[in-house]
């Protein structure tokens, strides 16, 4: 048996093809300065990930084994089961290196360009998770990397700002517009039509030109390897119901992409609802997050997809208590499996997140990201639309939010919290 | 548009499709051979505001500007430098609308061609408005499908005569192109310094009106040299037979001459006129200084094709 065989039992989705689209969504929407690396990179796509050249697949799984901490444990949740009467699995992500499913994708790109010969990695984050994530991965390479972070995140995320700063980053603050995700890859991408001929951008999600939806979700999809094989070991057969939290969408894509053959499997992407699901134009915002619930097509960031946006086109800022989920985008394959009925979007707002946070937290020791816990709150208010099995993807830790979690927990009356107060002493 | 240049545009307009071997020639590549060296000038529509737009793009007029870009503004512009963004902020603040932008264009009276420069999604959602305005039966699925030909025949109705849009590759530019061809609109392509071999030659293949010649990796903005890549980008293209003109960090009348010297058809300056405004739009002396500004560009052109131009002479623009 090859080396390069994945872990489960078939090869289904290896799309070989060089398709730039996934239905209507996708292409390559990006100043032409940028198109020869896009090039380049599909190239090395093709060669490295997809044919295994030079055994860079066998280089990246022994990389995610030995620094990155793979396979994570699929765990079966009591009390969760307990309380909805039904078996609830958590795929573990959160116990990749790092505390996210992000080190995925960031090793394997920066691997990706020290195979091409780039000599510098730069990247945007929200939550900081893709950012740290990048930064351990260059500095796990002898990579030099600078992070592009918007001002208000880097406000709302301090431990990440360090964490990429300890391993050698430097950490660019974008003050332009509200200071989030969307301003931090506007000026990536300008950084990056500077410097393609030596730099490469690690994006962060399974969106912006393509090959990068693709390649991230290769990249990704060792989720969803994992957690199919682990279920069917674990549980004897394949879930009834796989849910994940959808921002950009690559730890869902990751986690349904092996899934998606299987009709029988239903795949649910939760969004941010944030406080409201309505559009304020007047206001140019949007209380919440929810692209593929409530978005239109259009094209943002190199590709088209679903997007938050005006009647006129222009893009508006969007909400989340989670950073890592506060993007007026998502991928394109996930808008096209929402277009064809494979993937049910739903929406969970900022209360429940944080209720699901709190109740994970309380009922089985772990603390999960408030970008899962939008899949936590989900399972919670939406117990009679899962199946008798079900798989929830803890994406990541929730280390980095506790001081957002308490300063929003403090605002609301919310059921699940312990008392906060004892916090301000 | 003018009444003049509306018939000699309608005069021109005898092909049927973008198959005809004989094309005839445009109003943009008729404003840049005609008028050789070029002077393109940019500024964003509706900073600070569409009434002063209307100010300034008739004092680049009169300076001597032979073909004019607008700005559409789009919240998110990937391919522009700190200046033009400003700039976008300032009239996305001040309410610019893609309506409020074509009224402007519909009420301009200026010699030199005028084309919008904007974003692809600006382009797409212009139908979908369109539709969900049109139709109070669209309660249920209020917007309708992205469509690029509603875009495009406003914007031939008011008398623009071409597009560029800087993030529309000429991969995924079929849908704009065929819409443009059946309008008799240019689809200006950039050409930047990492454009070489098969992808030249699909662009230069696919070019009208002019190519665009991006004279230096990065975004837009003024810069204190003119960069090599130019004179690179100049050899490559010299064996097609379309107008050439640079932009991307052209601000004096010297980066002109030194651009037409190296062989190009014309020259594009964008920040350094925004800066103007940016700087005096309050004093009241924006237009005066954007007038001059034109003129001091336009001459340095003449300079570098070798034309004698007296440095006091602020050029009229050529009657017809």
């Amino acid at each position: 048996m090859s080396k390069t065989t994945p872990d489960h039992d078939r090869d289904r989705n290896r799309e070989r093809d060089s398709e730039a689209t996934f239905g209507d969504y996708g292409g390559q929407y990006v100043p032409e300065a940028l198109m020869p690396a896009l090039q380049e990179l599909e190239d090395a796509y093709e060669r490295y990930v997809l044919n295994n050249e030079d055994g860079f697949m066998d280089e990246f799984r022994e990389r995610m084994r030995d620094f990155g901490g793979r396979p994570t444990p699929l765990q079966r949740a009591d009390r969760l089961s307990e309380r909805y009467d039904r078996e609830i699995y958590l795929k573990r992500e959160d116990l990749v290196h790092g505390g996210a499913h992000k080190l995925n994708n960031a090793l394997g790109q920066v691997l990706l360009a020290k195979y091409m010969g780039k000599e510098r990695i730069i990247a945007e984050t929200g939550a900081g998770q893709h950012g740290t994530a990048t930064a351990m991965a260059a500095a796990h390479l002898d990579m030099p990397c600078e992070i592009y972070m918007g001002r208000t995140d880097i406000n709302r995320q301090r431990p990440n700002v360090y964490r990429m700063r300890m391993n050698g980053a430097a950490v660019n603050p974008v003050t332009a517009g509200s200071g989030t995700l969307k301003e931090a890859i506007n000026e990536t991408m300008r950084d990056w039509a500077t410097t393609v001929e030596t730099t490469h951008y690690v994006i962060g999600s399974v969106v912006g030109p393509h090959p990068f939806p693709k390649m991230v979700r290769d990249f990704q999809a060792v989720i969803s390897q994992e957690a199919r094989k682990q279920i069917q070991e674990q549980a004897g057969r394949l879930p009834d119901t796989v849910v994940a939290c959808a921002g950009g969408g690559s730890n869902t894509m990751g986690t349904f992409h092996e899934f998606v053959p299987d009709e029988s499997v239903d795949l649910v992407a939760v969004e941010a609802g944030g406080s409201s699901l309505e559009i304020d134009e007047e206001a140019n915002l949007a209380p919440n997050s929810a692209t593929l619930s409530t978005g239109t097509d259009g094209v943002l960031h190199g590709a088209m997809t679903k997007l938050l946006q005006s009647e006129d086109g222009q893009i508006v800022e969007s909400h989340s208590v989670s950073a890592g989920l506060d993007y007026a985008g998502v991928g394109p394959e996930l808008s096209h499996l929402v277009a064809t009925d494979r993937v049910t979007p739903a929406s969970v707002d900022d209360d429940d997140a944080l209720n699901g946070f709190h109740r994970l937290s309380n009922l089985e020791g772990i603390i999960p990201a408030l970008e899962s816990s939008h899949a936590l709150g989900y399972i919670e208010e939406h117990t009679d639309d899962l199946g008798d099995l079900v798989v929830v993807n803890v994406s990541g830790r929730g280390d980095k939010d506790l001081e957002t979690v308490l300063e929003e927990t403090e605002k609301r009356d919310l059921e699940a919290a312990p008392d906060v107060e004892v916090f301000k002493e | 548009m003018s009444d003049e240049r509306r018939a000699e545009r309608d005069s021109r307009e005898t092909r049927t499709g973008s198959d005809d071997q004989e094309r005839p020639v445009s109003d943009i590549e008729a404003a840049i051979r005609e008028n050789d060296p070029a002077l393109i000038t940019y500024i964003t529509a509706g900073d600070p505001s569409l009434e002063d737009t209307k100010e300034y793009v008739e004092a680049l007029d009169r300076g001597g500007s032979d073909l004019i870009e607008l700005g559409l503004p789009f919240s998110e512009p990937i391919a522009e430098g700190p200046t033009i963004q400003a700039a976008i902020n300032r009239a996305l603040d001040a309410g610019t609308t893609p309506q409020g932008f074509f009224e402007l264009v519909d009420d301009l009276e200026t010699e030199a061609p005028l084309l919008v420069m904007t974003y692809y999604n600006m382009i797409l959602q212009y139908g979908t408005s369109e539709a969900h305005s049109a139709s109070d039966s669209r309660a249920v699925e209020p917007r309708g499908k992205p469509d690029v030909r509603p875009f495009v025949e406003r914007a031939a109705e008011v008398g623009l005569s071409g597009l560029i849009i800087p993030d529309l590759p000429a991969e995924e530019a079929d849908p704009l192109r065929e819409a443009c061809d059946d309008h008799g609109l240019d689809l200006v392509f950039i050409v930047a310094p990492t454009t070489e071999g098969e992808r030249l030659e699909t662009i230069m293949s696919q070019v009208s009106g002019f190519a665009y010649v991006q004279a230096r990796l990065g975004t837009t903005g003024a810069r204190a040299n003119v960069s090599g890549a130019t004179h690179d980008s100049l050899e490559r293209l010299s064996e097609f037979d379309v107008p050439k003109a640079v932009g991307f960090g052209v601000s004096e009348g010297d980066h002109a001459a030194e651009i037409i010297e190296a062989g190009a058809d014309g020259v594009i300056v964008g920040s350094a006129l925004v800066d103007i405004i940016a700087e005096h739009s309050s004093d009241g002396d924006a237009a005066d200084r954007l007038e001059a500004k034109a003129a001091e560009l336009k001459r340095g052109a003449r300079r570098g094709a070798g034309e004698a131009v007296d440095a006091e002479d602020v050029p009229e623009p050529e009657q017809p």
